[in-house]
C-alpha cells in the first residue's frame, strides 16, 4: 500500500461483544446475517460454533467471545453473524463471526488509530490491529486474518487427540 | 492366441517330417519313372508328393518352398494331363528341385543357407521345358488364388437389402442346410426373414428330399452386396439369388415413410402394375384384394409387409441416431456450474416437499411431487452427461507400462477389463495420479525381473491387470499384478524403523498392508527413480479419500498383489439416510446402510454394556454416535441402530431415531474441518439448516483400532 | 455334445492342423489317410461332417464323395473339399459328386472354422 492510500480514512464495521466495542476493516466484511441456527461439528473446540448454510455454501462460524476468553454468545434478537473473507493458508476463505450486535460503519483516519498497549488488555495483542477512539469510547480494531491463521484453526488435531 | 501358435509350431514340425518322407519317396518314384516314363501311377505319385509339399508348406508358413514347388507341380500336372512327356531332362530337373526343397527345409532350421540362384535356375529351366513342349497348354494354369469371402470392401453406413433366396429342388443332395445360410445373414445385421411356402406341394406329392421353400430376407447391414453373395458362394449354381438395395442412408431419405405395399410387390415382380391398378378401385386393403383375386398368395403379402415395416424401423432408427450423433463440445466448467445449480435445485425441492407435507394442501402437494419428479430426472440426466468411460484412462497406462518395464529390464504386459465402465468425469480425472502410482509401484516393486520369475516357476512375462466394474452405487477398480507380493515382515520392520508404529504394536494383515500408504514409507531396498522415495503411495490414499473412496490391499507373497479402489459413481449427490441424535441431524450414506434395528435399554443390559447387538443371531458391534460426537444429552428410552456394511464388515451406529431418506447434495466442510474424524462433508436440509454426513468407513476403521474400549461403559 | 468331423488327407501335417484346429473349437475329430481308409472308418464311426482332400492315393476325394453320398446315412451331411486347385473344373467335379463346399489351400485355422461353421452350424 502506498503512503497516500495509508493516509486516507478507512471504513470500519463496529460491533459489540459483551459491552466492548470492536471493529473490522469493512473491506474484509462480505455481509451481515441474522443468527438463526448453527450445526455443531463434533470434536471441534467450543469456540467453533459450527456451520451454517450461506446460500448453498457451508460456512464455519466462530464464537469470537469464546475465542477472546469471554463467555459463550447467547442467542438474542440482536445476535448477528458477520461474514468475513480471510486469507487462510494463502487462499481466501469465508467465515462467519458471531457478534452480540452490529453497530454501524464508521470512518477512522489512520492517525486516530493507536497501537494496542502491551499490557492491560484481556485479549491477545497479536489479534489487535490497533485501538481507535470515538465519542470517548475505545474501539478495538481486530486483525481478522491473524485470528484465523492456520495455527489458530489447527484445533482438529488436538481435538481428536483429546477425545480419544 | 497361444493355442493357435502351439498348433502351428507342432504343425511345422509335422510338416518337416512329412516332407522328408515325401522327398525320399519322390526320389525313388523319379528314378523309377526314368525307367518307365509313361507309368501313370508313378506320375500320379510324383504329382501328389509335390502337391502335398506345396499345400502343407504354404499352410505352415514355408512360403518359399510352396512357391518353388508350385513350378514343379505345374510341370507334373501337365505330364498327368498328357500335355508334357517325361524326359530325362525333366526327371533331372525334378531331382535337382527335390534336393533344393530339402535344402530349403534344412535352411529353415538354420542348418544351411539357400542359394536362390539355384532355385531360379531350376525354375527357369522347368519353364522353358513346359512352354517349349506344349503349344496348346499356353504356359501355366491361371492361378486365381483363394477367393476369400467378403473382403470385397465393406461399407461404413447401413444399407438395407432385399434378398430372395430360391434354392433349386436338389439343394439338399450337396449337404447344404439353407437355414444355416439364413442364420449367417442374420448375423450380418438387422434381419427379417419370411419363408415362402406357396411352392410346397400337397402332402401326397411332397418329397422331403427336395427343397420347395424359398425365402425373402430384408437385411440392414454395413456389409456390401458382394459380402452377402459370398454367403451363398457354395450354392450359387444351385439357387436363384437376388440381392437388391432398397434403402441406403442418405439415398432415399427424402421419401416420407416407405413404399406402399402394392409398390413393393410390383417392385419385386410379384404383381403387375396394371393388375394392381385394376383392383385398386375397390375399398379393401391392397393385400386382401390381391389375395382374394388370387393374384398373389398371402406369403408374398406377408413378406412385402415385413419389408415395409423393416425399412420404416430402419429409417426411424437412423433418424434417432443422427440426432444423437450430433454432439457439441461444452467447456467443463459450464457443466460444473450446471451441477451446482442442480444441487441447489435438489435442496430447494426438498424444502418444497417438506413444506408441502406440513401444509397438506392438495394442490401444493401435487406441485411438490411434480417438482420432485422433474428434479430427479434432471439430476439423473445431469449426472449422465458427466459420465465418461474409464477406457481412455486405462489406455494411457499402456505406454507407461511399456516404457517403465523397458527402463527396468522387465517384461510386463498390461491387460484391461471393463474399459467401458462409466464414472463421473471428476472422479476419472482425480483417479489418474493414484493409478499412476499404484501401477508404477506394481512394476517397480511388485513384478520381478524375468530370470527371477523364471526361477520361481512363473512365466517370464509379468502381467498388470486393470479392471473396472460396477458394484452397487460404487465402481470397483482393481489393479492386479502377478509379482512377488507384499512382504509382511519387511513392511512391519520398516514401519517400526520409521517410527510409524510402536515396536510392540499388534497389527492385522490388513493394517500391515495399509502401512504402505502411510506418508514416508518405502520398502524398496534400493531407491529407484520410479517409485522408491516413499512418496506416491500416500498420495494414493489421500486422493482416494478425497473421492470418498476406499483402498483395499490383498497380497500373497510370491503370487502377487491386488489393490482395489472402491469409488462412488458420482461426487456431487448421494442418497442419504437422515438420522437424529438429540437436536442434531446427521446423514448416513444409504449405499452402506444394510438395515435399521431397535435398541432398547433392556438390550443394552442383556449384553452387559458391551457394544454388541444381536441381529438374528449375528453379533454386530456398534458405535454410539452420540458418544463419538460428544453430544451430551439424555438418550431416549429406545434408540435405533443403523447397520452398515463396509469392506465386508458389519458395524452398527446407534442414533436416537431414523428420520428417512434424503437426496443429499454433498458440500465440503472446507479446509478448516479437513481433519475432523467421522465427518466427511455436509449437506443442506429442506429447512435450510446444515446436516453433517457421517464418514462411516473412517469410523469403522477407528473402531477396529479401539475394539476393546467398548467394555468400560456400563457395569461389567 | 461335440459334433464329429472326419478329416481325410494323405498329408499328416494337414490332418494334424485340421484336427488341432477343430478340437480346439470343441469338435471331435476322426482322421483318415485316404478315401479308402475313410470309407472303411465310416462303417464303424458316426460322423456329422467330412473334410476331404481331393488328390489322394487309393481313392481320391471325388470318389470318396460319391461313395459317401451313396450311403443313406450320409446322403445329406456336409462335405467340404480341400483343394489347391482353384480351377473350376475340379471344383465342379467335386460339387456334382455332392460336395457342399470347398476350402482352397493354404488356409488359416480361422478360415477353416468359418467354413465348418457355415456348413455345419
Amino acid at each position: 500500500m502506498s503512503a497516500v492510500a495509508e493516509a486516507e480514512a478507512t471504513q470500519y464495521l463496529t460491533f459489540k461483544l459483551e459491552d466492548e466495542m470492536f471493529a473490522l476493516d469493512i473491506s474484509k466484511v462480505r455481509e451481515v446475517l441474522e443468527f438463526s441456527s448453527v450445526t455443531k461439528v463434533p470434536r471441534t473446540p467450543e469456540f467453533m460454533r459450527g456451520v451454517i448454510n450461506l446460500r448453498g455454501s457451508v460456512v464455519p462460524v466462530v464464537d469470537l467471545r469464546l475465542k477472546f476468553g469471554m463467555t459463550r454468545t447467547e442467542k438474542t434478537v440482536n445476535t448477528c453473524v458477520i461474514i468475513v473473507e480471510v486469507s487462510f493458508e494463502n487462499e481466501s476463505m469465508v467465515l462467519g463471526a458471531l457478534a452480540d450486535s452490529v453497530q454501524e460503519v464508521i470512518e477512522l483516519e489512520p492517525e486516530k488509530i493507536e497501537p494496542a498497549p502491551n499490557i492491560g488488555m484481556q485479549l491477545r495483542t497479536d489479534f489487535i490491529k490497533g485501538m481507535g477512539k470515538r465519542d470517548e469510547e475505545f474501539i478495538i480494531i481486530l486483525d481478522i486474518d491473524k485470528i484465523f491463521t492456520a495455527d489458530e484453526l489447527a484445533f482438529a488435531q488436538e481435538a481428536s487427540q483429546s477425545a480419544s | 492366441m497361444i493355442g493357435e501358435d502351439d498348433g502351428l509350431a507342432a504343425g511345422r514340425e509335422a510338416f518337416k517330417e512329412e516332407a522328408a518322407e515325401l522327398l525320399a519317396e519322390l526320389e525313388t518314384s523319379l528314378l523309377e519313372l526314368e525307367e518307365n516314363p509313361t507309368d501313370e501311377d508313378l506320375i500320379g505319385r510324383v504329382f501328389r508328393a509335390m502337391h502335398t509339399v506345396k499345400g502343407s508348406g504354404a499352410m505352415f508358413g514355408f512360403d518359399d518352398i510352396a512357391e518353388f514347388t508350385h513350378e514343379v507341380e505345374t510341370a507334373f500336372d501337365m505330364v498327368r494331363m498328357g500335355k508334357l512327356a517325361v524326359s530325362k531332362e525333366l526327371t533331372n530337373l525334378t531331382l535337382r528341385a527335390r534336393d533344393q526343397i530339402r535344402t530349403m527345409i534344412e535352411a529353415s532350421e538354420g542348418k544351411t543357407t539357400v542359394d536362390h540362384n539355384v532355385s531360379k535356375e531350376i525354375i527357369d529351366s522347368l519353364q522353358v521345358l513346359t512352354r517349349g513342349s506344349s503349344v496348346s497348354a499356353a504356359g501355366q494354369e491361371p492361378e486365381t488364388e483363394t477367393r476369400k469371402p467378403s473382403d470385397s470392401g465393406d461399407i461404413t453406413h447401413a444399407v438395407t437389402y432385399r434378398i430372395r433366396f430360391k434354392p433349386f429342388a436338389d439343394l439338399f443332395i450337396t449337404g447344404t442346410n439353407p437355414i444355416l445360410l439364413i442364420n449367417e445373414l442374420r448375423q450380418m445385421g438387422n434381419c427379417m426373414v419370411v419363408a415362402q411356402t406357396d411352392a410346397i406341394p400337397h402332402l401326397e406329392e411332397f418329397n422331403p428330399e427336395s427343397c420347395a421353400t424359398y425365402w425373402d430376407i430384408i437385411l440392414t447391414t454395413t456389409h456390401s452386396s458382394n459380402a452377402i453373395k459370398d454367403v451363398f458362394i457354395f450354392v450359387d449354381d444351385m439357387c436363384d439369388i437376388h440381392v437388391e438395395v432398397i434403402d441406403e442412408e442418405g439415398e432415399y431419405d427424402e421419401d416420407e415413410g416407405y413404399m406402399k405395399l402394392g409398390q413393393i410387390l410390383a417392385a419385386r415382380g410379384d404383381v403387375k402394375i396394371d393388375e394392381l391398378k385394376k383392383l385398386l378401385g375397390k375399398q379393401k386393403k391392397v393385400g386382401e384384394i390381391l389375395v382374394d383375386a388370387g393374384i398373389v398368395d398371402s406369403g408374398h403379402i406377408k413378406s412385402a409387409l415385413a419389408e415395409q415395416q423393416h425399412v420404416k424401423e430402419v429409417r426411424e432408427q437412423r433418424q434417432k441416431s443422427t440426432d444423437s450423433a450430433a454432439s457439441i463440445r461444452v467447456p467443463s466448467d459450464r457443466l460444473d456450474k450446471l451441477v451446482d445449480l442442480v444441487g441447489e435445485l435438489v435442496t430447494v425441492q426438498a424444502r418444497l416437499s417438506q413444506t408441502a407435507a406440513i401444509d397438506a394442501q392438495a394442490v401444493l402437494t401435487s406441485i411438490a411431487e411434480e417438482v420432485e419428479r422433474l428434479t430427479w430426472e434432471l439430476r439423473d440426466s445431469m449426472m449422465s452427461i458427466r459420465m465418461l468411460p474409464i477406457g481412455t484412462t486405462f489406455s494411457k497406462f499402456k505406454r507407461l507400462v511399456r516404457d517403465l518395464s523397458i527402463d527396468l529390464g522387465k517384461e510386463i504386459q498390461m491387460t484391461t477389463d471393463g474399459a467401458e465402465t462409466e464414472l463421473d468425469k471428476t472422479v476419472i480425472e482425480k483417479l489418474n495420479d493414484p493409478l499412476v502410482h499404484i501401477i508404477r509401484n506394481s512394476i517397480d516393486h511388485g513384478i520381478e525381473k524375468p530370470d527371477v520369475r523364471e526361477a520361481a516357476g512363473k512365466p517370464r512375462m509379468g502381467t498388470v491387470h486393470l479392471s473396472a466394474g460396477h458394484a452397487g452405487a460404487n465402481v470397483l477398480i482393481k489393479i492386479e499384478d502377478d509379482g512377488a507380493g507384499l512382504d509382511k515382515d519387511r513392511i512391519l520392520k520398516k514401519a517400526i524403523d520409521n517410527g510409524l508404529i510402536a515396536p510392540d504394536a499388534e497389527l492385522s494383515e490388513k493394517e500391515i498392508f495399509g502401512m504402505i500408504f502411510a506418508p514416508g514409507f518405502s520398502t524398496a531396498q534400493t531407491i529407484t527413480n520410479v517409485s522408491g522415495r516413499g512418496v506416491g503411495m500416500d498420495v494414493v490414499k489421500k486422493n482416494i479419500d478425497a473421492l470418498r473412496g476406499l483402498v483395499e490391499v490383498k497380497s500373497k507373497k510370491g503370487t502377487g498383489t491386488t489393490i482395489t479402489l472402491r469409488l462412488p459413481l458420482t461426487l456431487a449427490i448421494i442418497d442419504g439416510l437422515l438420522v437424529k441424535i438429540a437436536d442434531e441431524v446427521f446423514v448416513i450414506p444409504l449405499a452402506v446402510v444394510e438395515e435399521c434395528v431397535e435398541l432398547t435399554k433392556k438390550d443394552i443390559e442383556r449384553t452387559h454394556g458391551r457394544h454388541v447387538s444381536n441381529v438374528r443371531g449375528n453379533l454386530i458391534p456398534y458405535i454410539r454416535l452420540r458418544e463419538h460426537f460428544l453430544i451430551d444429552a439424555e438418550e431416549p428410552e429406545m434408540e435405533q441402530i443403523v447397520i452398515t456394511e463396509v469392506e465386508d464388515k458389519k458395524v452398527g451406529f446407534v442414533v436416537d431415531y431414523v428420520i428417512g431418506e434424503h437426496q443429499t447434495v454433498i458440500k465440503t466442510l472446507g479446509r478448516v474441518f479437513k481433519d475432523i474424524s467421522g465427518v466427511s462433508g455436509a449437506t443442506i436440509l429442506g429447512d435450510g439448516t446444515v446436516a453433517l454426513i457421517v464418514d462411516i468407513p473412517n469410523l469403522v476403521r477407528s473402531v477396529e483400532r479401539h475394539e476393546p474400549v467398548a467394555a468400560d461403559t456400563v457395569g461389567v | 455334445m461335440g459334433k464329429v468331423i472326419m478329416t481325410v488327407d494323405d498329408s499328416a501335417s494337414v490332418r494334424q492342423m485340421v484336427t488341432f484346429t477343430l478340437k480346439g473349437a470343441g469338435y471331435t475329430v476322426v482322421e483318415a489317410v485316404d478315401g479308402k481308409d475313410a470309407l472303411a472308418k465310416l462303417g464303424s464311426t458316426q460322423i456329422n461332417m467330412m473334410i476331404t482332400d481331393l488328390n489322394m492315393p487309393n481313392l481320391d476325394g471325388i470318389g470318396l464323395i460319391k461313395g459317401v453320398r451313396a450311403m443313406p446315412a450320409y446322403k445329406f451331411i456336409p462335405i467340404v473339399m480341400l483343394t489347391t486347385e482353384s480351377q473350376d473344373s475340379k471344383k465342379q467335379e467335386g460339387k456334382s459328386a455332392g460336395a457342399t463346399g470347398w476350402i482352397v489351400k493354404p488356409f488359416k485355422p480361422d478360415q477353416l472354422l468359418a467354413v465348418v461353421k457355415k456348413v455345419l452350424g
